[in-house]
C-alpha cells in the first residue's frame, strides 16, 4: 500500500493495512507518548492505536510534542 | 498622519511604507498590549522584535534569573546579566531599543491562580514557556478568556508554532489533548537545542503577533507550522477545530483551570 506519511509518499510493500501502533513501531518512534497521531485529518485516540487501521492512500501525520522554549 | 510624531515616522518608516501596515497599522501597534510568557529562548527574540516594532505595551513574565547556560540562545540577556531576574534584564534591553514603549514585568510563575488576571490586560499572548504544564495552562486560559495567542515549542533542531483564535480556530488541545506523562518527556541531559532554532521560531511568533495587530496577511490558524532545521525542511500540517476537543469542543470536560504537574524538561538547566 502507499500512504502519505508526514506529507511524503511512503510505499509499504506486501501489506494492505497496518495499525497505527504498527506504523509507529515501523517508523521507530521510541516514545509514542510524545506524538499525537492524525489520520486523514482526525486525531486518533491513544487507546485505539492497536485497532485503528491505516489503509492504502491514507494520510498520516505525526505531531510531536515540543516543550522547549 | 494619525498623530505620529516626526521621530515616530522615521523610527517606523519601514513599517509605514508597507502597504499592509501603513500609518494606521503602526498606530494599532502603538496602542496594542501584548504579553510574552517566558523571557527565554523564544521570549528573547519575541520581546526584542515587539519592542522594536513599537508595540505600545509589552508584558513579560518569567520567575527565573539569568544563568550562564541561558546565553547560548536567550539573546536578550548578556553575560553581565547573570544572576539578574530575567524580566529585569529583558525590560532593560526592550526600553533601550525603544524608549517609547511601556514594559510590564511579572517576576512570577504563571499558574491557575494568577493567569486569568494577568492575561486579561492584553490583546494577544505569546507562549515562550519551556514546559508542558504552562503551555497547556496558557492555551486553556486564553481559550476560556477568548484571547488570541501564539503557541510555540522547540526541541533539538525542531520547532513548531500555531496561532489560535479562540472559538474560531483549532486550539492546542484540539490536537495535543493533554500533556504527555512526565516520564516520557526527554530528560534534561538527553534534550538540548541549537541556539538559533529559538530565534527562528520566536521570530515567526513575533511576526504572527504583528500580523494579528495590524490585520496584515493571513494568520497561522488551523495550521501547525513545523520545521526540522537539520535539513531545513518546513512543513504546514492542516489542523481542525475538533468538536470533541476537551476544551473548545461541543461537550468540554475542562471547565476550569487546574494545576498540571510541572515536572518536565527544563532546557535552561
Ligand atoms: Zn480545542
Amino acid at each position: 500500500m502507499e500512504i502519505r506519511l508526514n506529507g511524503e509518499s511512503r510505499f509499504i510493500d506486501q501489506i494492505t493495512k497496518m495499525s497505527v501502533a504498527g506504523l509507529l513501531e515501523m517508523e521507530q518512534v521510541t516514545s509514542p507518548e510524545m506524538v499525537a497521531v492524525q489520520l486523514n485529518g482526525e486525531i486518533v485516540d491513544r487507546g485505539t492505536y492497536h485497532n485503528t487501521m491505516i489503509v492504502d492512500r491514507n494520510e498520516v501525520d505525526f505531531l510531536y510534542f515540543m516543550a522547549g522554549g | 498622519m494619525l498623530n505620529l510624531t516626526d521621530e515616530q515616522l522615521k523610527r517606523y518608516s519601514r513599517h509605514i511604507i508597507l502597504q499592509d501596515v501603513g500609518p494606521e497599522g503602526q498606530a494599532k501597534l502603538m496602542e496594542a498590549k501584548v504579553l510574552v510568557v517566558g523571557a527565554g529562548g523564544l521570549g528573547s527574540p519575541i520581546a526584542l522584535y515587539l519592542a522594536a516594532a513599537g508595540v505600545g505595551t509589552i508584558g513579560i513574565v518569567d520567575a527565573d534569573v539569568v544563568e550562564i547556560s541561558n546565553l547560548q540562545r536567550q539573546v536578550i540577556h548578556f553575560s553581565s546579566d547573570i544572576q539578574r531576574p530575567k524580566v529585569d534584564s529583558a525590560a532593560e534591553k526592550m526600553r533601550a531599543i525603544n524608549p517609547e514603549i511601556e514594559v510590564n514585568s511579572y517576576k512570577l510563575y504563571l499558574d491557575a491562580s494568577n493567569i486569568k488576571e494577568i492575561i486579561s490586560d492584553y490583546d494577544f499572548v505569546l507562549d515562550g514557556t519551556d514546559n508542558f504544564a504552562t503551555k497547556f495552562l496558557v492555551n486553556d486560559a486564553c481559550v476560556m478568556a477568548g484571547i488570541p495567542f501564539s503557541h510555540g515549542g522547540i526541541l533539538r533542531f525542531d520547532g513548531q508554532t500555531m496561532t489560535v483564535l479562540p472559538g474560531r480556530s483549532a486550539c492546542y488541545r484540539c490536537s495535543f489533548r493533554q500533556p504527555p506523562p512526565p516520564e516520557a518527556v526527554p530528560s534534561c541531559s538527553q534534550a538540548g537545542v541549537l541556539g538559533a532554532i529559538a530565534g527562528m521560531l520566536g521570530t515567526i511568533q513575533a511576526a504572527e503577533a504583528l500580523k494579528f495587530i495590524t490585520g496584515a496577511g493571513i494568520l497561522l490558524t488551523d495550521t501547525l507550522l513545523t520545521f526540522d532545521a537539520k535539513i531545513m525542511h518546513f512543513r504546514r500540517v492542516v489542523l481542525k477545530k475538533r468538536s470533541d476537543c476537551p476544551l473548545c469542543g461541543e461537550n468540554p470536560t475542562i471547565l476550569d483551570l487546574t494545576e498540571i504537574d510541572r515536572a518536565t524538561c527544563d532546557l535552561s538547566v
